[in-house]
């Protein structure tokens, strides 16, 4: 590599390669129809070649590749979770974004930088010890910090007493980290491409051909498909989609929306987050300020962006880190989160057969694209739903046997 | 800053509302399954276009209908829920020798 790389440099010409082609015709059928080109569409596109030797596969993007809510988050990981069916799957999710850079041979600039989910009240202090002892109960490296550790954990954070909210202390997840949200997405695209999976962009999927119950082709804007098995992911568009092949879920489309402050000098090397001041800010290796704030009041297909919401954040975004006053917002934006009343993902097998879903992803889906990918792969190529990914499964509000998931998420509804 | 018109108080700002969910049809109480139930209670419709839905005024606890367009944010029509809803519900004693 370094020699490569030597060589490289000294070179005069240095052509860029197209890292994938899209947009070849529609062949008359595939084994697997991967319903959406997001993140978790091209990382289960990618495992499905790389893995399980499956190729004859097509990804169906209504847009161009990761313009949805890949496109549209706050690029946090982590796995500081508060059920063991969720800190488990998140957990393999952070392992393998870890060494994703290498797996893809591509920069993901993923940056663990730790994680603090702060606490301003008794009960923030009560969940985060319970946070903490299921995480390392699991093996998961997180504990409970005070002000004096937070003071040099995090020396710019506003931990005076004579404020609003004062912070009583913070759940610490040092294995916590940002990623660039595009490069997960190319670096799949590209690794499923070489393999021989098409990717098809400006495809909107228009209607399913089920028969007795079994998927058997897709209906698409450029043509009929036949198919083995089709998986849906559109996170945004679950309901939508769902609704083609008959199906409801248990899902409410919310805006949730966040912006990116000017570039400034690097201060903040840890992602601070509040839960209940629903805040977080991490700041980009360019030095912009990425800060999200709450979800919308009530259901909407919409990713604009509001006043008030970025009222609210900037009062509480002022109060941890006062001297930031004069920074200005560059861009704003919202993503539509898939919210499930438990606060877990829906994933696996649903009412028609050989047609999979993965949904229900909320304000937690950027975090989840590896270990997703990988384990919807592995499920259509076995036919079984495996042991980590069962408890999302869409069947379990039937049993009522929800996964409340809801004391680790930062934003609240 | 968006406004809501509440058939009783106007129209107010609409952070001072609270969305109810969708209006749908309650499986009957003696009969209804246990499927019927979870269908209810957490399957949503979640349409993009002209929804019918539950919202309440905060300030004063007044529960009503409204019609809102989810892809456009346009809230279409409000009125009291008495326009749809114009029985009682009966919720008759479980048997409790059964129980």
């Amino acid at each position: 590599m370094p020699l490569g790389l030597l060589k490289y440099g000294l070179k005069k010409a240095h052509p860029s390669k197209r890292h994938f082609n899209t947009c070849s015709d529609l062949k008359p059928s595939y084994d697997v129809v991967i319903v959406g080109g997001g993140g978790h569409g091209l990382a289960t596109a990618y495992y499905l070649a790389k893995e399980w030797g499956i190729t004859n596969v097509a990804v169906l993007e209504k847009s161009y590749l990761a313009s949805g809510n890949t496109a549209r988050n706050t690029a946090i990981v982590r796995s500081n979770y508060l059920t063991p069916e969720g800190v488990r799957f998140y957990d393999e999710s952070v392992k393998l974004f870890q060494g994703l850079s290498n797996e893809l041979n591509y920069n993901i600039l993923y940056s663990e930088r730790g994680h603090l989910t702060l606490a301003h009240t008794d009960a923030a202090i009560r969940t985060s010890r319970w946070r903490a002892e299921v995480n390392k109960h699991l093996d998961i490296n997180s504990k409970v910090v005070y002000p004096d550790e937070l003071e040099k954990l995090c020396p710019h954070l506003n931990l005076s007493q004579d404020t609003r909210y004062p912070i009583m202390g913070a759940l610490y997840h040092p294995p916590g980290a940002i990623a660039r949200h595009d490069a997960v997405a190319w670096g799949y695209a590209k690794g499923a491409f070489e393999r021989g999976v098409e990717l098809h962009t400006h495809t909107e999927v228009t209607g399913f051909d089920i028969q007795n119950g079994k998927i058997e082709g897709v209906k698409t804007n450029r043509g009929n498909i036949n198919c083995g098995t089709v998986i849906q992911a559109v996170a945004g568009a679950s309901s939508e989609v769902s609704k083609l092949a008959g199906f409801k879920l248990p899902i409410k489309s919310i805006p949730l929306q966040a912006c990116v402050s000017e570039p400034v000098k690097p201060f903040l090397n840890i992602i601070v987050v509040s839960g209940s001041l629903h805040v977080y800010v991490s700041q980009s290796s360019r030095g912009e300020l990425v800060m999200g704030s709450t979800s919308d009041p009530y259901p909407l297909y919409s990713t604009r962006s509001t006043l008030d919401f970025k009222e609210e954040l900037m009062t509480h975004l002022l109060e941890l880190f006062p001297f930031l006053g004069k920074v200005k917002i560059l861009r704003q934006w919202a993503g539509t989160t898939d919210m499930t009343p438990d606060f877990s993902p829906v994933m696996g097998l649903t009412p028609v057969q050989n047609y999979y879903i993965d949904a229900g992803w909320g304000t937690w889906g950027f975090k989840a694209t590896p270990v997703c990918g990988k384990r919807m792969a592995e499920t259509i190529a076995t036919g079984k739903v495996p042991e980590l990914i069962k408890p999302f499964e869409l069947e379990r509000f039937y049993r009522f046997e929800q996964v409340g998931e809801r004391g680790a998420a930062s934003v609240g509804h | 800053m968006k406004l809501m018109p509440c058939p009783v108080n106007g129209l107010r700002n609409i952070s001072e509302f609270i969305c109810g969910g969708e209006v749908e049809e309650m499986p009957n109480p003696d009969t209804g399954s246990d499927h019927e139930w979870a269908e209810y209670l957490f399957m949503e419709n979640n349409a993009k276009g002209i929804v019918r839905e539950w919202w309440m005024h905060a300030p004063t606890s007044y529960w009503f209908i409204a019609e809102r367009n989810t892809a456009t944010e346009e809230i279409v029509a409000t009125y009291p829920s008495t326009e749809l809803f114009n029985q009682r519900v009966e919720f008759t004693q479980a048997n409790t020798s059964d129980v």
